[in-house]
Formats: C-alpha cells, structure tokens, sequence
C-alpha cells in the first residue's frame, strides 16, 4: 500500500489472451437447443406422443399413395362395408374407402392446423413484442386493434379471404392466420411488459445490451414457453376451426377431404355405421391429444426457471 | 376511480364505432345478394332493394345506419321479413344466455375443482386421471360429444329428452356440451398457476408461520392462483353466453348462436351488423368487468 506511488508501465497492460471480448453471456444457443431436446427426451408421455404424431404424419403421406382406392373413387355395389381387410375402415354412402379419405383428410387438417399456426406465431410475436416493447400510443393502437379483430365475426373474414382467392385450402389457411393471432400477441405482449422489470433484464441493460440483445437473449428463452403452449392450442383452434366450417359446408370442397369433413358426416351416419365417426373422430382426438401432450413437454423443456 | 371508467367508456364507445364501421365495408364486399332466390325476378329484387334503401349510394346507406346505431336501432332483418333485428335478438338472446350461464357456473366450478385437486395431489394418480379428463375435454369437437350424448342418453337410453329447450331436463344436455371445452381450459389453467404458487415466498412463509395446509391453500394460493383463469375468461365468457352454433343446432335450442351462422349464409347485412356489435358490446363488457375483478382479487393493483 505505501509503495502505491511506483508507475505501473504501460507494457503491462495486454488484453488477457485466450478471453472472448464478449462475455456477457453464460450459455450458447446451441447449448440452449440441446438442452431443451435432453429435457424433452426424459418426458415419456411428451416423446410418446411425438412419436404418434410422425406416425400419423407418415400415414398421411404414405396410406394414400400405397392405397388401392383413391377418395373420388365410387362403388354403388359396395356402400356402407364393415370395416374388413378389403376396405380396413369400411366403406362410406357412395362406396368410398374410408381409410383412404381418412389419410388424405389428414394431409389437409394437419397441413391447415400447422401452416395456420405457424403463421399466426410469426404474426402474433412480432406485434406482441412491438406492442410490449414500444408501449404508450404504439401498444393502446395495437391492442384496440386486436380487441376489434376478435369481435368482428369469423366467418365475414373467412367470406372475403374466399373471394380474394379461390375457395380451398390456402383460403382457409390464410383465414385463420390472419384473424387469429391476437390471441399469441396478447400473450407475448404480457410476457415482455412482465419481463421488462425483471433484475435480470435490467441487469444486462445496464451492462450496455441492447434491444437485438436483449430480445434474443432474454425476452426469446423467457416468452418461447408460453409461445410453444399457445401454438399447440391454435393448431388444435385450426383444425376444429376447419371441422366447424366443415360442419356448415364453407369448409374443403368435394371430393377433397378432411377430418372435420368426415366426422361431420360420421356425425350424420352414426347411428347405422358408428365406424364412419369413429376412424375420423379417434384420428382426430389423438392428433389432439399428441399435441397438448408434446406441448406441455416442449414448455417444461424450454422453461428458463425449471433449467438445472 | 370515476376517472378511469369514464376513460374506460370513451375508449369503449370509440372501438364500437370502429368496429361498426370497419364490418359494414367488409359486409358489402362479400359477394352474394341477400335477396337471392329461384323465384325472385329482377324486378322484385330492385324493388326490395329500394324498399330496403339498398339502392342508395353507400356511403349514406353507412350514415343512415349508423344514426339509428347510435339511438339503438339495429334496424330490419333482410331475411326474416317483417321482423327487427333487436325483436330477433331479444327474442333468441335469453335461450342462449339461460344455456350459458348454466354451462358457465358449472364448467367454472368443475373446472377449478378439477384443477385444485390435480394440483394438491400432483403426480399422483388423482393428478393423472384429472389431467387425461382435461385433454379428452379439450379434445373432442363438440358437435360430436353432442351428437354422442344425444344418441346416448336420449335415442338409445332415453332418460333425456332428445331436443328442444323446455323444462330442466331439457337442459342438462347442452349445457353439459356447451361447457365441456370450457371446463377443461379452467381446469388447465388453474392447476398450472397452482403449481407456480407452491413455491411462491409468501406461501413458504404461510408455512413457515406454523399454518396448516387447508388454511395456506384457502387464504393464500387459491386467491392469487385465480389470476391467469380470471385473463382468459373475458372472451370465453362473451363467447359462451352469445350463443353456439353447433350445441343449438343439434339440441334445437332456439338461442341466438344460430343466428351468427345463418345471418351470414343468408347474408341479412343488418342481422350480421346487429350481431356483431351486440357481440362486441358483450365483449368489452366482459374485459372491462374483469379488469374490475383483478382489483378485487389482487389489492395491490389499483385501477388507474
């Protein structure tokens, strides 16, 4: 202390070698993503399911091609067979295979259910994050918007997305991607106000990170488990969605299918031939159940809090 | 207080007015004709069109609607001729309000019930039985556990009666239907934000202060607990109570829910019109008491 005094000489002073400049953070996103998978994997019910899903998926890329019937293909001789090898889920009003039309269904309902959800993520967390980040004027415009979309009826929307485009498939998609992100934003935009006054985002704004950084690093990792558990519910949202547009006949149009489609008609045919509901409606039970399951999973997987 | 909810109302009044306007453009761009039909010549039509106001420009069509909005007039329906559009609501809204609130108090009770107990005993088989209850609620579409139960417990077992909306009987079915979906996302929802209270400070320090568990889940986590259920129940609410399509078709109940559906199809603009702000209304009634709620529940949040 008392030799304080003595110059230290500049040479001395070097860049500690072998140092990354930037180390600001603790885990690389790799480490996050292989993390995230360790923890899913030790979820049995959520891996079970994962496996169902790609089952179902694979069913409905595979079943239709190695089929012998297509979904167009009638047989007056053959209406309403018992599910048999032949037919292995029977035959419908008009001689159709069900097994056919239920994977070909699933090609549409699960596309739908996928494509509208994801899209609706992208669009949900953009503007939630705008919303949540920017606040003030910005936020109260955005979220009057959002309560305004909710109450303008659905099917108005779904109306006009038909006349813009042809009816099908990718009207459907777009119906549902572009009025049912609301939900997502609203969510993210509570996450992000939340986390705004947490220490640790605090924390690394007063170390100099700025907004890129900040939500890369600590606003992604924090709102991705409530993100993941929303997606599951518009996935599940779109494919009821369509099965309830189905069901007043906006939905697919003949001869395509789908599952909301076939239940519909299960519906109608059940007390006779209760196998027509029950294929379509076991189909789609399970896709739901697969879904929420993996979706509970991929929450606990990602969730910052529960991270050892 | 009183300052907040004449903002509250500002705010409320300028959404519908947006939201009024921004459905009737979009109403007019959806092609179709509402007076469309095998029998109905040109003539017939251009004449319902102007006994409508149809003919006149648009843009004063828009304000002639909107100042008989403003004093509560909804005006005719198109397709159910001779009737006005607040007679049909009045007439159908308190079937589907008496079917809703019925599915509501009992899928809110079910609900936390379910969700407390599946919490309190988590990763025991009360947990697991509770949490399979949940998805297979989540689900199922309702139009097929209505049409299920209707086989069920009316065609094939007849203890119900099949449809129709008369005397109690009448309403176990739907209303059982209807808050099915409901039940499940309160169940859900309330077990997760139970899970997240256990390990909350004030908890360990109830149990820290020697009380026992059923004073700590009473006092403490139940009340906070209820927050994100509260969030969610806005919309669901609104949604419940207005009426659904497929639980009043298939148990002909003659509510209000069939009407979103067949306005649409029939394209009755001013059904559709009418529809759509009593929903919205309801809506942002719905939000706005919730937000009262919270500061019930919550007295750290002071409504400002």
């Amino acid at each position: 202390m008392t030799d304080a005094a003595e110059p230290i000489p500049p040479e001395l002073f070097v860049p500690d070698p072998g140092q990354p400049v930037q180390s600001l953070s603790t885990a690389e996103p790799q480490e996050f993503w292989a993390d995230v998978w360790r923890r899913f994997r030790g979820n049995r019910a959520a891996m079970a399911s994962l496996s169902v899903l790609i089952l179902l998926a694979l069913l409905a890329i595979f079943a239709p091609i190695l089929s012998h019937y297509s979904i167009a293909q009638t047989d007056l001789f053959n209406t309403y067979k018992r599910p048999s090898f032949v037919h292995f889920f029977g035959t419908d009003g008009l001689g159709r295979d069900v097994w056919t039309q239920v994977w070909m269904g699933a090609r549409i309902s699960l596309t739908v259910g996928l494509t509208a959800a994801l899209i609706q993520m992208l669009i949900g967390v953009v503007i939630g994050c705008i919303s949540g980040l920017y606040g003030g004027r910005v936020d109260m415009f955005l979220m009057r918007t959002v309560d305004i979309m909710i109450a303008i009826p659905f099917l108005i929307w779904v109306s006009l997305v038909v006349i813009v485009l042809k009816p099908g498939i990718v009207s459907i998609i777009l119906a549902f991607a572009l009025t049912q992100w609301t939900e997502i934003a609203r969510l993210v935009r509570g996450e992000v106000l939340k986390l705004q006054n947490t220490e640790f985002v605090i924390a690394s704004q007063s170390m100099g990170a700025g907004s890129w950084r900040l939500i890369v690093r600590h606003f992604f990792p924090n709102i991705l488990p409530v993100v993941i558990v929303a997606v599951t519910f518009q996935i599940t949202n779109a494919i009821f969605g369509e099965a309830f547009l189905s069901y007043i006949g906006l939905g697919i149009q003949e001869p395509l299918t789908s599952w909301g489609k076939l239940v519909a008609a299960g519906v109608r045919e059940m007390r006779g031939n209760p196998y027509m509901l029950i294929f379509p409606a076991i189909a789609i039970s399970l896709t739901m159940l697969a879904l929420q399951l993996i979706g509970d999973g991929l929450r606990d997987a990602t969730d910052p809090k529960l991270r050892q | 207080m009183l300052r907040y909810i004449i903002r509250r109302l500002i705010i409320a009044v300028t959404a519908m007015f947006v939201l009024a306007t921004i459905t009737f453009f979009l109403l007019r761009l959806v092609p179709g004709d509402p007076f469309a039909g095998p029998r109905i010549t040109e003539v017939i039509k251009a004449r319902l069109r102007a006994h409508y106001g149809l003919d006149q420009p648009l843009i004063d069509q828009y304000f002639i609607y909107m100042k008989h909005l403003a004093m509560g007039d909804f005006g005719y329906s198109l397709a159910k001729q001779g009737h006005s559009v607040n007679e049909i609501i009045r007439e159908a809204f308190p079937y589907s309000l008496d079917l809703g609130l019925r599915a509501l108090v009992f899928a809110v009770i079910m609900g936390l019930f379910f969700g407390i107990v599946s919490a309190l005993n988590r990763g025991r088989a009360l947990d697991s039985l509770t949490v399979i209850l949940v998805l297979v609620g989540i689900s199922v579409p309702s139009f097929v556990l209505g049409g299920i139960l209707q086989y069920y417990f009316a065609v094939k077992w007849p203890i119900l009666p099949v449809a129709r909306y008369e005397s109690f009987a009448h309403t176990i079915m739907p209303a059982f239907a209807l808050s099915l979906a409901t039940m499940a996302n309160v169940a859900r929802y309330m077990r997760a934000s139970m899970l997240e209270i256990m390990t909350a400070d004030y908890v360990k320090m109830a149990k820290a202060k020697g009380l026992n568990r059923r004073q700590i889940v009473l006092r403490h986590q139940l009340r906070n607990a209820l927050f994100p259920v509260l969030t969610i129940m806005g919309p669901v609410v609104a949604m419940v109570l207005t009426g659904s399509f497929v639980i009043e078709t298939i148990f002909a109940v003659p509510g209000l829910g069939r009407h979103f559906v067949l306005s649409m199809q029939n394209l009755d603009y001013t059904m559709v019109m009418g529809l759509t702000i009593f929903f919205g209304a309801f809506l942002i009634a719905m939000n706005f008491l919730i937000d009262v709620l919270y500061g019930l529940v919550d007295p750290r949040i002071r409504l400002s």
